[in-house]
């Protein structure tokens, strides 16, 4: 069985390839239905497959790059990035990454870092999961009311509506968003771009999981553009921190191709996926994902504190998130399969009808 | 296909822009923190060995080697898989869903 081991050239560690591929295929499909990178799904998947923590964030880095590249690609197709708001706001989110990494070196200075930063992840986590969550019911509340009232249910109605209230702010330049469907001064994607960013580079993450929802919430994006958008992004960022992390000897340049492999297939069917799903069913689930995350964070806290209790909670920590991605990868697959069928059988109606 | 290209030329552009912030960054700043690892090439032959001095010997030309294989390895798959998909039939250019 000695082919199923791959030796790494730098670090020297004898990896199960197969493992990597069905790791890039999960997070691959994951990655391309929420518009994240993952990182915090791909870095126990590397370290349980017996991966030097020193590496496995740079290469998996490395590998979200191309496979978001792969996602935005398919995504643009159906008209759901809009490049001009991404450009805008790779400015804001490389000077908030790097502030936030600043930041986190005179952190690193004062010491209890890692406490800080753990505290500050699942704070944020938690404020993600409740705007989601609290958004999900005031829309189904107004959908309900429209309904008793007599009214059509609006198909771009939305339950929390900050971003009505943002773009009322008019510093010039204002700027018009066409495939986001807004109006808005450039300074909005600017700002919240810059804190996402600079949230990302405090918590040591990609910031996909925090942009989405800053674009949906915040800019007003809706959530198919928001999306493909945010993975613009993220692929960018991505060749942005493969760089710097492989500058300073951190990447494992063969284990991202090979998670590529696997990552291109999943990036491909989750995105095509999204095709098949509503806004609002991608926002439930994407709701889910935080909550594991965030629990997952819980555990890593409690083994911090406890140190009998360490290895049970870092194991229960690699099991919830490693199931979680098996979970929302088989979810999302079957979505795909059930709408490629559902297409295709309408497809084939519409023939047979215009044949007779 | 001719959209995967557009992407491609749209990200390398905004890659340009961002080698040339990172490159303001790292004049302006201290030099970044290395990992001391020195990768063993006498275990290997081919191009593994071939990659494995290019990290020895300069981490710069290892990085930019790595920025440029990623993209363009993400492309031709993105191409790859892009065909294959296009032979189950479905419509891959637009989406009927329209709502936040």
């Amino acid at each position: 069985m000695e082919w199923l081991y791959i030796t790494m050239p730098i670090s020297g560690v004898d990896i199960f390839w197969p493992g990597l591929i069905i790791l890039g295929l999960g997070v691959g499909m994951i990655g391309g239905f929420f518009g994240m990178g993952g990182g915090w799904m791909v870095t126990p998947g590397l370290n349980i497959l017996g991966f030097p923590m020193a590496f496995a964030v740079g290469t998996d880095i490395a590998h979200m790059a191309g496979k978001s590249l792969i996602s935005t690609a398919r995504h643009a197709r159906f008209g759901n990035v809009d490049y001009k708001l991404g450009v805008i706001m790779i400015a804001g989110t490389v000077t908030g990454f790097e502030l936030g990494a600043q930041i986190i070196m005179w952190l690193e200075r004062i010491g209890k870092v890692d406490a800080y930063v753990r505290y500050g992840y699942l704070v944020l986590l938690t404020l993600i999961a409740w705007l989601v969550f609290t958004d999900i019911l005031k829309k189904r509340r107004k959908d309900r009311e429209a309904l008793a009232a007599g009214r059509q249910v609006e198909a771009l109605s939305t339950g929390i509506e900050w971003h009505k209230t943002l773009h009322k702010i008019r510093i010039p330049p204002v700027l018009d968003f066409t495939r986001a469907g807004i109006r808005c001064s450039m300074w909005l994607p600017v700002s919240v771009s810059f804190l996402t960013g600079l949230l990302a580079g405090v918590l040591g993450i990609g910031g996909g999981l925090i942009r989405m929802p800053a674009l949906i919430y915040l800019v007003g994006c809706p959530t198919h553009v928001a999306v493909g958008t945010d993975l613009f992004e993220v692929a960018i960022s991505g060749l942005y921190g493969a760089g710097s992390y492989t500058y300073k000897g951190r990447t494992e340049l063969l284990a991202a191709v090979v998670m590529l492999i696997g990552a291109s297939v999943g990036a491909q069917i989750g995105t095509v996926a999204t095709k098949y799903v509503k806004g609002y069913g991608i926002r439930v689930f994407f709701g889910v994902a935080v909550i594991g995350c965030a629990v997952s964070v819980v555990f890593k806290l409690i083994a911090a504190a406890y140190p009998a209790w360490r290895l049970f909670f870092d194991v229960a920590a690699t099991i919830l998130v490693l199931g979680l991605v098996a979970a929302l990868s088989l979810y999302i697959f079957i979505r795909f399969l059930k709408g490629v069928r559902e297409e295709l059988a309408e497809k084939r109606r519409l023939v047979g009808s215009g044949a007779r | 296909m001719r959209q995967t290209l557009r992407c491609a030329i749209r990200l390398g552009g905004t890659l340009c822009l961002l080698l040339w912030l990172q490159a303001a960054a790292f004049a302006a700043g201290p030099a970044a923190e290395k990992i001391v690892i020195v990768a063993d090439s006498r275990r290997f032959t081919g191009w593994r060995a071939w990659w494995m001095n290019l990290y020895n010997e300069s981490h710069l030309w290892f990085a930019l080697l790595t920025i440029t294989i990623i993209p363009l390895l993400g492309v031709i798959l993105g191409v790859l898989t892009d065909f294959f998909m296009a032979r189950i039939g479905i419509n891959l250019k637009s989406r009927v869903l329209a709502e936040h």
